[in-house]
């Protein structure tokens, strides 16, 4: 058992910092086998495992093992469509159910798309790097959900599985009739022979006695008739009547609650508490002081019989912390130290093309400016929590969680039980953005439930808790520099950035040893790095800077600021020119095909160029992220109170092909939406060590009324092209309101959240 | 120890009755269908009916609601346009993540009992919850889907 986790923990360590090329030849080669059953696969009678991928039932129903969590993406739709297509199954009889923890269903996509390559980048470097992250994915053997990964990864696998399935179930027809397997057809969830059929839920049971193919035949995307649909999501009902479990959800017998006070200054610790008072109050059970780990900050917790009993509580406790060194830690210090480093830093080159400093430094004129944003939280309407009971050497978790997998490594350590004998239970996620991936909660859960000896505790945080600490998305600044050449192109381009990293925060988080400034984190400057515009001197850089606050990924995760970056600045650059600033993206979008007819979808469809109302504008912003290519128009008006009003936002994605048309329309509106309130309203400031906002008040929302009417063009790529959908919607959308609120008043504003002067 | 009518049964709520409406329901009650967002009355994820009232349950104390009838998303069914505001939600494909829908949907059946069809400005005034998918423009739109379905129903 230590052997194994050190050889994980090692391999964390080389997929985190991009020592892929360290994995020896026999792993890298080994073949492996993803149509198994997962380990200790168990079912309900009359109901047969067929691959490791999906059940049928005596009733006829299917049931898909979705191996990434739903928490409103649509994946829990969207792959049982990739299975059903290959099946031949009614699309009526689907079910899903979120898939068990085993390695067979470890998202290896997502640990690949980590390397610092171009996504255009078909070079050997770039492939080789690519190839062995892809491995080390593999060999991790984590299931999670980020990276808007979840379809590219289950492409393949799942629509094999279908076939896979559809030839066992074919072949158990065959053998029973004595006839030839090629001469059987298959049709919603019916094997026919001439005039013989029988259904799957007949040959279920000798499907599964079937040898599995590894390499099932596909079909021809022609001839797909589930696949490119926009079906109904399987998830919709349970969310219109109540009944859909969340996290929150969870009602163990017996089970207590618990609240929480964290340290109010990132990286203290509790110095005394007196818990009198709060032990005596009514309901209240325990009062259990937690040490900061690598993973959780330092905090005491009430257990009571009821939340709001454990809650009030917690108003009782008299305690003090330890504030540490951060006690003085304040936005206006922190700006000031960025912008000194924007100035005077050399930052780390993620791409230099040619020989832009010399080319900057010439006769030309060149353009300049800097721009900014602020910390964001997460905010998932579901406060953060989690269940946990640890009873009998054994530990039994209860989360929404991304990372499933890390939630069995993390929790092993505190409810002081081997790894495998931690079970992950994993109900729907109430949102989860990225915050879901992090593993505090469940840290603080499993630490309070082994001090409950047997007892299972639900531990909810508060929204004061979650604003104050989350891992928030990084407070960036750039410095953006640009020459044009003779033709009005752009002739050199320097893009610097100053941030905290990411990946390095959450490898710190998950495996201290592991964390290492010596990796290249791809995500500090994606959205930077990889563009698409013709730019023949070009120089990106990021400059890594240390903060207390500890940052994670945030929906679209550094393309979240960079588009803001890049595409506010290229209108500038435009403007500068006398060009329109729609033409101008276009022309330099020449040698990008994909990309250009993407920008002419959308600035023809938002009726670009034609006329509108006095203190109205159109604004523009195209980004490429998670392999699909984003171009929005905003319409805006601007009040004469300078508020800003998004009436109309028409966006163009190419991700392909699309494999729920209806799901990816509803990921644009849902990234527009999250990326408008960062747009609009976010700022996580800091004073004093503490957070400043701690509820929707003071870190508000766009709502329903200030949403504005979204239109969704899908532009149709093929295939092989696939991109996720799950994110690529929020990068363009605040430069595309930046953009239009100059188009509406004259005024640039290079800094999030926007506020006219 | 307060008797509460909840979805039309009376019901004991354990809590005192100084505590809100939400813990009763979701602990003592089991109606977890009602959630919890922010405890200060600001996200409308609470949302539940009290006397036909539209009302956030993350602030009201029981011994407000002792003796009112109390609609939650699991007893909705018994106010009138609850069935076609379902319908529209899943016509409509509205939820994402779908935590913040149970609240949507009582306010949703609450503005359509007040006002059977609503204009867009009604329901800009009236569905203040947030949504943190962005489910806004199909909300919109399911409003005025149920409240057509619900006018061609009465006719």
């Amino acid at each position: 058992m230590i052997k194994s986790r050190t050889r994980r923990r090692l391999l964390i360590a080389a997929g985190l910092v991009g020592g892929a090329f360290l994995v020896g030849g026999y792993f890298f080669y080994r073949p492996r086998d993803r149509l198994r059953l997962p380990v200790g696969a168990a079912v309900p009678k009359g109901v047969a495992w067929v691959t490791g991928w999906l059940r049928i039932g005596a009733d006829g129903s299917v049931t898909v093992a979705v191996p990434r969590q739903e928490m409103g993406q649509g994946v829990t739709t969207a792959l049982p469509m990739l299975v059903a297509e290959e099946l031949d199954c009614d699309p009526a009889s689907l079910r899903f159910a979120q898939a068990p923890i085993d390695s067979l269903y470890a998202n290896a996509t997502m640990i690949a798309d980590g390397v610092p390559f171009r996504p255009d980048d078909h070079g050997w470097l770039a492939r080789i790097a690519r190839v062995s992250q892809y491995k080390v994915g593999e060999l991790l053997g984590v299931q999670a959900t980020g990276g808007s990964s979840s379809v590219r990864d289950g492409w393949e696998v799942m629509r094999q599985a279908g076939a896979a399935a559809r030839a066992m179930l074919v072949g158990a027809a065959a053998a029973r009739w004595g006839v030839a397997a090629g001469e059987c057809r298959t049709e919603r969830g019916v094997v026919s022979y001439s005039n013989r059929s029988l259904r799957y839920a007949e040959l279920v049971a000798e499907a599964a006695r079937q040898p599995i193919p590894q390499q099932p035949a596909l079909k021809d995307p022609a001839r797909y008739r589930v696949i490119g649909t926009a079906m109904a999501r399987l998830d919709v009902p349970a969310k219109t009547d109540g009944s859909a479990q969340f996290g929150i959800d969870v009602r163990v017998p017996g089970m207590r609650y618990a609240a929480i006070v964290q340290c109010p200054v990132f990286g203290g610790t509790l110095k005394r508490v007196d818990a009198a008072k709060a032990k005596a109050m009514l309901g209240v059970l325990e009062v259990f002081e937690l040490e900061a780990t690598s993973t959780s900050a330092a905090a005491v917790a009430v257990v009571a019989d009821s939340w709001w009993h454990a809650k009030s509580a917690l108003g009782a406790l008299d305690v003090e912390w330890n504030e540490g060194a951060n006690a003085r830690l304040d936005s206006a210090a922190q700006r000031q130290l960025y912008a000194n480093l924007l100035a005077d830093a050399e930052g780390r080159v993620y791409e230099k093309v040619g020989n832009p400093l010399v080319e900057l430094t010439a006769e030309r004129q060149v353009l300049q400016a800097r721009y900014e944003v602020p910390y964001l939280a997460h905010a998932t309407m579901e406060p953060i929590n989690c269940t946990a009971r640890v009873k009998d050497g054994r530990c039994e978790i209860w989360v929404g969680s991304q990372a499933p997998t890390l939630v069995q490594w993390l929790a092993a350590g505190p409810a002081g039980v081997d790894r495998d004998k931690v079970t992950v239970h994993t109900p729907f996620l109430g949102g989860g953005f990225g915050r879901r991936a992090e593993m505090d909660v469940v840290v603080q859960a499993a630490s309070i439930a082994r001090r409950m000896a047997g007892t299972p505790v639900q531990l909810l945080w508060s929204r004061e808790e979650d604003m104050q600490h989350d891992l928030y998305r990084p407070m960036a600044m750039a410095q953006l520099r640009c020459a044009l050449d003779a033709q009005g192109g752009i002739r050199a381009w320097h893009h610097r950035i100053v941030g905290q990293s990411c990946t390095g925060g959450i490898t710190a988080r998950l495996q201290p040893l592991a964390a290492s400034d010596l990796m290249k984190d791809k995500t500090t400057a994606e959205g930077a790095f990889d563009l698409a515009y013709a730019m023949p001197h070009r120089l990106v850089e990021h400059v890594l800077v240390h903060q207390p606050v500890p940052v994670g990924f945030w929906r679209s995760v550094g393309h979240s600021y960079n588009a803001f970056f890049v595409e506010g600045f290229l209108d500038e650059v435009a403007h500068s020119a006398r060009r329109d600033p729609y033409e101008f993206r276009r022309a330099l979008l020449a040698g990008a095909p994909r990309h250009r007819r993407v920008l002419e979808t959308a600035a023809l469809k938002a009726g670009w160029g034609t006329p509108l109302p006095p203190r109205t504008g159109r604004g523009i912003a195209l980004a490429e992220s998670f392999h699909s290519i984003v171009a929005q128009v905003a319409e805006v008006e601007v009040g004469a109170d300078k508020t800003v009003r998004v009436k109309r936002v028409v966006c163009a994605i190419d991700c392909g092909k699309a494999v729920n048309p209806g799901i990816v329309a509803a990921q644009m509106e849902s990234g527009i939406v999250f990326g408008l309130t960062a747009a609009l309203h976010g700022a996580i400031t800091l004073k004093n060590g503490r957070v400043e906002q701690s509820n929707f008040p003071s870190y508000d929302m766009v709502r329903l009324a200030d949403s504005p009417a979204i239109e969704t063009h899908i532009v149709d790529s093929g295939w092989e092209h696939l991109g996720g959908v799950g994110e690529p919607g929020t990068p363009p959308i605040a430069p595309a309101v930046a953009n239009a609120v100059f188009a509406a008043t004259g005024q640039r504003l290079r800094r999030l959240p926007l506020r006219l002067g | 120890m307060a008797k509460l009518m909840v979805n039309g049964v009376e019901r004991d709520a354990a809590l005192e009755d100084t505590a809100p409406l939400l813990w009763a329901l979701r602990e003592d009650l089991g109606l977890t269908g009602t959630k919890f967002g922010c405890g200060i009355a600001a996200c409308g994820a609470c949302t539940v009916l009290v006397d036909g009232q539209p009302t956030r349950s993350c602030v009201m104390p029981i011994a407000a609601v002792i003796g009112k009838p109390i609609h939650t998303i699991e007893g909705a069914a018994a106010r009138k346009p609850y069935a076609a505001v379902r319908e529209a939600w899943i016509a409509e494909q509205v939820p994402q993540c779908g935590y913040c829908q149970s609240g949507m949907v009582m306010a949703t059946v609450a503005l359509l009992e007040q006002k059977p069809m609503p204009s867009d400005a009604d329901i800009d005034a009236a569905i203040t919850n947030i949504c943190r998918c962005g489910t806004y423009p199909r909300i919109r739109k399911a409003i005025h889907r149920a409240a057509a379905d619900l006018a061609k129903g009465a006719r």
